[in-house]
C-alpha cells in the first residue's frame, strides 16, 4: 500500500493553492504533512477527497493512477479520509452511520458484524444502537476510522484529527494510528501542531503558502522544522525606537475560556503606545486572550484593569466605549457585511444619534477614506469585491481615529507585501500617537519586526515574555514550540 | 359515527395523503417543494382537461402527475442547479400555477366530466365494520393506502431510504461517502413532486369531482403543513390527514343540528397543530422519546437538518 502524488497543481483564481505538491507515503509510514492555516493543506486533503479536481498531476495508488473526480471514486480506491469535523450523521444510530455509503449488498446484519470486529480489534467502544450524538468527538472518529476499514481503506488520512478532543482520547488516536501503520497502512497525518507530527510522524512534509518548504525524515530539529513553517523575511526591516508611556492596561492571573481555546493564568502589562506581540502555535491561547480582552468571552477568573479601573464584568459595547476596537482575523465573516457598499459600512460605523442617513455625506465621507487609506475600489465597491489587503485597509478605515487600544488577530496575514507594510506603517502611526496595539500572528518575522514585547502562548499559557529587540526568529521558534523556556 | 362516515373520511383525505406524503418524500431529501398550493390546483386543472377530451381516467391520473412532477423538478433546478433560493422559487411557482391553471381551465370549468369508478376488493370487503371503511373504495384510495406503507418502508427499512435520509441530514458527509447527492435530490423532488400531482389529480377524478377555479380549496397549503405536524414521518403524517379529513366531515355532518359548533370546527385543526408541536418539542417530551426507536423517531418527528439548504462540493 503506498500513495503517490506528483506534481499536484491547484489555483483558486489568481491564488495558486497548491503548487507542484510531489509526496510519497509507503506502506507502514506515518507521513506527517505540516503547515501553518491556509498552506495548502486542506486543498491537498479536498483533491484526495475527490470534492475538488485538481489543474495538474498524478495521483498514483500502489501503482494504479486514479483520476479522483469524486468522493465516490476516492472511496471506491480505498482512499479513506477522517475529516476534521468526523462526517457522522448525528440523529442517526451508530450502526445506520456505519452502513451510509457503503455497498448496497451490506445490511444490518454485516454492520453489527464489521463494527464489532472492528471495535474489538483497536479497543473501540461503540454501542451500535445509540445515537451518534450521544458520541463524543473521539468517538465519532473511531465510528468513522472503523467504517473506513470495513469499507477497505488502504490510505488513511486524518485531517487535523486532535483539534477538538482531549489528551487521553488523542492518546488513544494515536496508539490506533500506530497500529495500522504497524499492519502496513499507509497514513497521512495532517496538521499544524509540530509536538505532534514529531512524535507520531516517521517522515513530514511542510507546505507553505501552496508549495513544499521541506520534506525530510522525522524526528529532526525544531528549529529547523519551524524555519521551514514559518519562512524568513518578507517584511522590511524597520525597527521602532521604544515608547515609554505610561500604564494603560494590566491583566492579572486572568482565566477564560471558549470553544474552542482557552487562557490559564495570564498576566499581561500594557504602556501608551506600546505595540505587544502575541506569538505561539495556532489554538496556544492568543485568539481567546484578544476575544477574552475584546469582551466577547469573559474572564472567569483574575483582574482586568484600565487605567486602574477594574472592567472585566464590562460588555463589548462597554469596552468600545472606552475605545477598545478589535479587529478579526476572518475579515470577511466576522469584520466586514457583505453585500454592503463601502459608503453603507462607512454609515455603520458612524456613530451620531440621527435617524436617517445622509447619503451624500457618508458618500463623501467614504470617498475621503478610500483616499486616505489607499483603497482600491469605489464607494460603491462591496467587501467581496476587495482583495484580502483591499479588505484589511477598509477595515482599518473604518475604525474611529485614535483608538484606546488596538486588539488584532494577524494583521497581515493574505496579504501581499506592499499592503502588508502599509498597514504597519499605519499601525505604528497609531502607536506614535498612542494607541496601544496588541495583536497575534504565525509571521515570526512580523511578531519581532514590529513589537515592542513578546507574548510567547503554549497550550494556554503565556510562558514567556521577551524585549523583541533581543528575540530572534530562531529563538521565538523553539519558545512557541514549547520545547525551550529561557 | 358509522362505518360510513369512516369509510366518507378515507376518501376524503385521500388527495391530501399523495400531496402530504409526496412532499414528506422530497423534503426527507432536503428540497423544500414549496410549490404544492400552485402545483396541485395546475395538476387538477390539467388532469380533468385530459379525462375529458380522452375520456381516459388513467391518462388524466398521469397527466395531472406529469404536471406537478415538472414543476418540481423547476424547484430543483433553481434550487441546486441554479443555487436559487428553494423558498422563493416555490412562492412563485405557487402564483404562477394558480394563475396558469386559471388561465388554461377556462373552458373546462363546470363540465360534467369522468371520474374515478368504485372497485370494492372481494373478500376483505366483507370483513365486518373494516371491510366498508377501508376496501369499499376506488383504486386511488387502495393506492394511498399502498403509497403510506411503501414510503414508510422505503425510507426507515431500506439502505436507499436510508441514503435518502443521509442526504437531507447532512449533504457533504453523505457526498464524502460518494452518495450522488444532487442527482437523489432532483430524483426524489421530482417524485414526490408526482405524488403530489397525483393528489391535484385526484380532487378533479374524485374527491371533489370537475374543474372550477381554485378548486383544490387550499389544501396543497394544508398538505404543507401537515409534513410539519406529521414530524416528517409517512405515518404520522397520514394520521394527520385522516385526522383532518375527520374534522372536516364531522363539520359537516353537525351543520343541521348544531350550526355554530360546525362553524368553528373546521379552523380547529390549526390552533390544535401548533399546540401539539409545542407540546410534542418540550425538551422532556424529546427526552422522552429518546429512550425508543422507531416509536421515539414518530413522536419526535424531527426536521431534515439540511432542509432547504443547496449543497455544491467545493
Amino acid at each position: 500500500m503506498s500513495l503517490e502524488l506528483r506534481a499536484i497543481t491547484k489555483r483558486f483564481g489568481s491564488v495558486v493553492a497548491n503548487d507542484t505538491i510531489s509526496l510519497s507515503v509507503g506502506p507502514g509510514e506515518i507521513h506527517g504533512l505540516l503547515g501553518e492555516n491556509g498552506a495548502g493543506k486542506s486543498t491537498l486533503v479536498k483533491i484526495l477527497s475527490g470534492f475538488i479536481t485538481r489543474d495538474h498531476g498524478e495521483i498514483e495508488l500502489d501503482g494504479t493512477k486514479l483520476h479522483l473526480l469524486s468522493p465516490n471514486e476516492a472511496v471506491a480506491n480505498g482512499i479513506g479520509i477522517l475529516h476534521q469535523e468526523p462526517l457522522v450523521f448525528l440523529p442517526f444510530s451508530v450502526v445506520d452511520n456505519f452502513l451510509i455509503g457503503s455497498p448496497k449488498e451490506y445490511g444490518h446484519a454485516e454492520a453489527y458484524e464489521a463494527l464489532s470486529r472492528i471495535s474489538e480489534q483497536f479497543g473501540f467502544d461503540l454501542n451500535p444502537d445509540v445515537s451518534a450524538s450521544n458520541l463524543s468527538i473521539g468517538e465519532r472518529q473511531q465510528l468513522e476510522i472503523a467504517r473506513l476499514l470495513w469499507l477497505g481503506a488502504r490510505v488513511l488520512i486524518l485531517d487535523e484529527p486532535t483539534t477538538a478532543i482531549s489528551s487521553t482520547q488523542r492518546e488513544k488516536l494515536f496508539a490506533t494510528i500506530r497500529d495500522l501503520a504497524g499492519d502496513g497502512m499507509s497514513v497521512i497525518f495532517v496538521s499544524h501542531k509540530l509536538e505532534e507530527v514529531q512524535e507520531l510522524c516517521d517522515r513530514v512534509t511542510i507546505l507553505r503558502e501552496g508549495k513544499i518548504a521541506a520534506s525530510v525524515d522525522l524526528p529532526s530539529p525544531v528549529e529547523y522544522l519551524v524555519s521551514k513553517m514559518f519562512g524568513t523575511g518578507v517584511l522590511p526591516q524597520t525597527r521602532r525606537a521604544k515608547v515609554n508611556g505610561s500604564s494603560l492596561l494590566e491583566l492579572v492571573n486572568a482565566s477564560a475560556s471558549e470553544q474552542p481555546g482557552q487562557i490559564i493564568d495570564a498576566n499581561l502589562a500594557v504602556t501608551r503606545g506600546q505595540v505587544i506581540g502575541l506569538a505561539g502555535l495556532e489554538g496556544a491561547g492568543q485568539r481567546t486572550l484578544l476575544r477574552a480582552m475584546a469582551g466577547f468571552v469573559p474572564f472567569t477568573e483574575g483582574s482586568f484593569r484600565v487605567q486602574s479601573a477594574e472592567i472585566s464584568e464590562l460588555d463589548y459595547l462597554d469596552r468600545l466605549g472606552l475605545g477598545f476596537y478589535y479587529l478579526p482575523a476572518d475579515r470577511q465573516r466576522e469584520g466586514l457585511v457583505n453585500g454592503l457598499s463601502i459608503t453603507e459600512h462607512v454609515a455603520l460605523s458612524v456613530t451620531d444619534q440621527s435617524k436617517v442617513i445622509d447619503w451624500n455625506v457618508a458618500r463623501s465621507e467614504a470617498a475621503r477614506r478610500i483616499d486616505k487609506f489607499s483603497i482600491k475600489g469605489t464607494v460603491e465597491s462591496t467587501p467581496e469585491s476587495l482583495s484580502g489587503g483591499n479588505q484589511q485597509r477598509l477595515l482599518l478605515a473604518l475604525m474611529p481615529e485614535a483608538p484606546l487600544l488596538l486588539l488584532m488577530e494577524h494583521p497581515t496575514r493574505g496579504l501581499d507585501i506592499e499592503s502588508a507594510t502599509w498597514v504597519w506603517s499605519y499601525l505604528l502611526t497609531l502607536s506614535e500617537s498612542g494607541t496601544s496595539i496588541i495583536f497575534s500572528s504565525s509571521d515570526l518575522e512580523e511578531l519581532t519586526t514590529y513589537s515592542d514585547q513578546i507574548a510567547i502562548f503554549f497550550s494556554g499559557r503565556i510562558i514567556d515574555q521577551v524585549d523583541a529587540s533581543e528575540a530572534t526568529v530562531e529563538e521565538l521558534g523553539l519558545l512557541i514550540g514549547g520545547v525551550r523556556q529561557r | 359515527m358509522n362505518a360510513a362516515t369512516f369509510a366518507i373520511i378515507v376518501a376524503s383525505a385521500t388527495p391530501l395523503i399523495f400531496a402530504a406524503i409526496g412532499e414528506t418524500i422530497t423534503e426527507k431529501a432536503g428540497v423544500v417543494n414549496l410549490s404544492l398550493d400552485g402545483s396541485m390546483l395546475l395538476s387538477a386543472m390539467t388532469g380533468f382537461a385530459i379525462a375529458y377530451t380522452t375520456g381516459s381516467v388513467e391518462l388524466g391520473l398521469l397527466a395531472g402527475m406529469a404536471t406537478s412532477g415538472v414543476v418540481a423538478f423547476v424547484v430543483a433546478f433553481g434550487g441546486i442547479r441554479l443555487r436559487v433560493n428553494q423558498i422563493a422559487v416555490g412562492l412563485i411557482l405557487t402564483y404562477f400555477a394558480t394563475k396558469l391553471s386559471a388561465l388554461l381551465g377556462g373552458e373546462f370549468v363546470r363540465k360534467p366530466g369522468p371520474s374515478v369508478q368504485k372497485m370494492s376488493l372481494p373478500v376483505l370487503e366483507d370483513i365486518p365494520f373494516f371491510g366498508e371503511i377501508l376496501f369499499q373504495q376506488n383504486p386511488l384510495v387502495y393506492f394511498s393506502f399502498l403509497l403510506i406503507i411503501v414510503s414508510f418502508w422505503w425510507i426507515f427499512h431500506t439502505r436507499r431510504g436510508l441514503d435518502l435520509q443521509a442526504i437531507g441530514e447532512r449533504p457533504e458527509a453523505a457526498f464524502a461517502r460518494g452518495i450522488p447527492v444532487n442527482s437523489l435530490r432532483y430524483f426524489y423532488t421530482v417524485l414526490g413532486g408526482a405524488f403530489v400531482g397525483l393528489g391535484g389529480a385526484a380532487f378533479s377524478l374524485d374527491a371533489k369531482m370537475g374543474w372550477s377555479e381554485g378548486h383544490i380549496a387550499n389544501y396543497g397549503w394544508i398538505a404543507l403543513a401537515l409534513v410539519i405536524f406529521g414530524g416528517w414521518h409517512p405515518l404520522r403524517v397520514a394520521f394527520g390527514c385522516y385526522l383532518f379529513g375527520a374534522i372536516q366531515i364531522v363539520a359537516l355532518k353537525m351543520q343541521p343540528t348544531l350550526p355554530d359548533l360546525a362553524q368553528v370546527l373546521p379552523i380547529a385543526p390549526f390552533p390544535l397543530m401548533i399546540l401539539t408541536l409545542v407540546f410534542l418539542n418540550m425538551r422532556v417530551v424529546q427526552s422522552f422519546t429518546m429512550r425508543f426507536g422507531g416509536i421515539g423517531r414518530l413522536i419526535r418527528g424531527t426536521a431534515p437538518s439540511a432542509l432547504g439548504e443547496s449543497f455544491w462540493p467545493d
